[in-house]
């Protein structure tokens, strides 16, 4: 998993543009560029053409076709239900604990323990993740022990199990809900205290100021946010990788497979894989850039 | 207003309780692997597993260098788009921007195709080759962070008279940048490295598909064959992250726009 940083792309400071850059400047960034061509563009590019190609190189949409087998489908469909409720229990989460712990009235210590945990817990993803959760919440872990010696409940009587769908979900959470605080903090200091004491003024209760002034000031970037978390979920495989093996049928996990041994046995189906789920980050991505630049007007 | 005080302790309380136990039930299971009694014992286990260190130690290698190479990569090119192509400065952070919105699964995904050893450029034949290709996989997924970090830096010195005073002082452009600019950058540059250096010590995707012997394929093994040992490893994890983290938030102190607060 990665943590995203989209956020804070800082004004340019406005620098008197030399007279006349001589010809060769652009040498200065020639090495940045080619490193990003060898390793950005044409990486991604040739699984872009390789999705539209058959194994001799022709073109073809076949490949794109082959995307809507049930099997595809299903582990498209299930990533995207996962990610999405991940991304929206982590900002309706981490929206509620960003407002208590800045605006909240509790004691000013308990904001900077809250940024630097948050700062913390999104690192804190992938295989090691996938453990802690599997020595708290697994067959033989503390907390499914621990309810079952004290309320004698069996947990995985339930069908509740740590490697399936709902615990993927518990432990994204893990660090979708601090990312949703390190991003929504900032914005929710952009609440200007005269907007609130206006709202107070015109007889205003909590409810009028959240539900007619803040609300609609941070919509924009609680959706974008939102939209951010899913990305982030989407592209991830490490957690899901050492939390269920290959138990659930993730796009991610899929590939995995795909790239180790083409277990689809179809090269340029993977790479339409591959080309689906890019189009779906980017596509969250460029909603979250659109949301993004209309929350700007407000700061 | 005493009522929302009292709604903010119990988000508070409900989310401490959900982000500490894993936290402490890791730690205690960790303990467990002697029968009826608390002990180290897993954690003697792994830190006398000689893969254990083999990889760590390859994985904290992997880290320095990209460290290193990302750091010579990144900031000769944030200040000459500061000093002398500001227009290319969208561009430039643009492509910072993509190994966001690209899954690394996706860029490995085309690196082992381009880079196969039938390609003109066969990295992954030989096993340095492929520990570069790994390198360099590092650099692009530490590029957004390093890349802000360092940018956010330039912008808090000024690159521009700095840059003209020590040209009026007749320095050459590798002591401009190495005795200059990188001195007065300190700071960024500790911290994008101990980000780095926490996102790429356990990295399991990259190094798993370029099948390198680094510490996160490790993680995996270890975490499908024993049953304390993945844990005791979580906690060392654990630790390391919050070691780093701290370093940052300590250098961070009183610098607004240092990388805690920027690199999200």
């Amino acid at each position: 998993m990665t943590p995203l940083s989209a956020e804070t792309v800082p004004p340019s400071r406005a620098l008197a543009a030399p007279a006349a850059p001589t010809s060769f400047a652009w040498l200065g960034v020639a090495p940045f560029l080619a490193f990003a061509v060898l390793f950005l563009i044409l990486p991604t590019l040739h699984l872009a053409v390789g999705a539209f190609q058959d194994a001799e190189g022709h073109f073809t949409l076949g490949n794109i076709a082959n995307l809507f087998q049930p099997q595809i489908v299903a582990s498209f469909w299930v990533t995207i239900k996962i990610s999405m409720i991940s991304a929206i229990g982590g900002a309706v989460i981490g929206f509620l604990l960003a407002y208590a712990g800045v605006m909240g009235g509790l004691p000013r210590w308990v904001r900077p323990v809250l940024m630097t945990f948050s700062g913390v817990a999104p690192n804190f993803a992938g295989i090691p993740l996938a453990f802690a959760f599997l020595a708290t919440l697994g067959r033989t872990g503390l907390v499914t022990a621990l309810l079952f010696n004290v309320f004698g409940f069996k947990l995985y009587d339930t069908g509740f199990s740590i490697t399936t769908y709902w615990g993927l979900i518990l432990a994204y959470l893990y660090f979708q809900i601090p990312l949703m605080v390190l991003i929504l903090v900032p914005a929710l200091d952009g609440l200007k205290k005269e907007w609130r004491e206006a709202s107070d003024i015109l007889g205003g209760n909590g409810w009028h100021f959240w539900r007619h002034v803040a609300i609609p000031i941070l919509w924009p970037s609680l959706v974008g946010t939102t939209l951010l978390l899913f990305a982030n979920a989407f592209g991830a495989v490490a957690t899901a990788y050492g939390l269920t093996g290959s138990g659930i049928n993730l796009v991610t996990i899929m590939l995995f497979a795909q790239i180790r041994g083409d277990v689809l046995h179809d090269q340029n189906l993977g790479y339409a894989i591959s080309l689906g789920m890019v189009v779906i980050t980017v596509a969250s991505n460029l909603i979250y850039i659109v949301l993004r630049a209309r929350t700007r007007r407000f700061q | 207003m005493k009522r929302a005080r009292w709604v903010s302790w119990l988000i508070m309380a409900i989310c401490t309780v959900y982000f500490a136990t894993p936290l402490l039930c890791t730690f205690e299971f960790s303990l467990r692997l002697k029968r009826g009694q608390y002990s180290f014992a897993a954690y003697e286990n792994v830190f006398t597993d000689s893969r254990f260190q083999e990889t760590f130690l390859y994985s904290t290698i992997l880290s320095a260098a990209t460290i290193v190479f990302g750091t010579l990569l990144v900031v000769p090119t944030a200040y000459w788009v500061q000093l002398r192509l500001p227009r290319l400065r969208p561009l430039i952070e643009f492509i910072t921007l993509m190994p966001l919105v690209i899954p690394a699964i996706i860029l490995v995904f085309g690196y082992v195709r381009i880079y196969n050893s039938s390609s003109i450029l066969p990295m992954t034949s030989a096993s340095w080759s492929t520990d570069l290709l790994l390198g360099c996989s590092y650099i692009t997924l530490a590029l957004p962070y390093m890349y802000r970090a360092i940018d956010t830096g330039l912008q808090s010195i000024d690159v521009k008279t700095l840059t003209e005073a020590a040209e009026s002082l007749g320095a050459k452009w590798p002591s401009i940048l190495f005795g200059v600019i990188l001195p007065n950058l300190r700071v960024a540059i500790v911290s994008s490295a101990f980000l780095t250096f926490a996102t790429v010590i356990g990295e399991f995707t990259m190094a798993s598909l370029l099948d390198r012997p680094a510490f996160g394929p490790y993680l995996q093994l270890v975490g499908a064959n024993r049953a304390y040992e993945p844990s005791a490893l979580a906690v060392i994890t654990f630790l390391i992250t919050w070691g780093c983290m701290g370093v940052i938030q300590l250098l961070g102190r009183g610098r607004r726009g240092s990388i805690s607060a920027s690199a999200y």
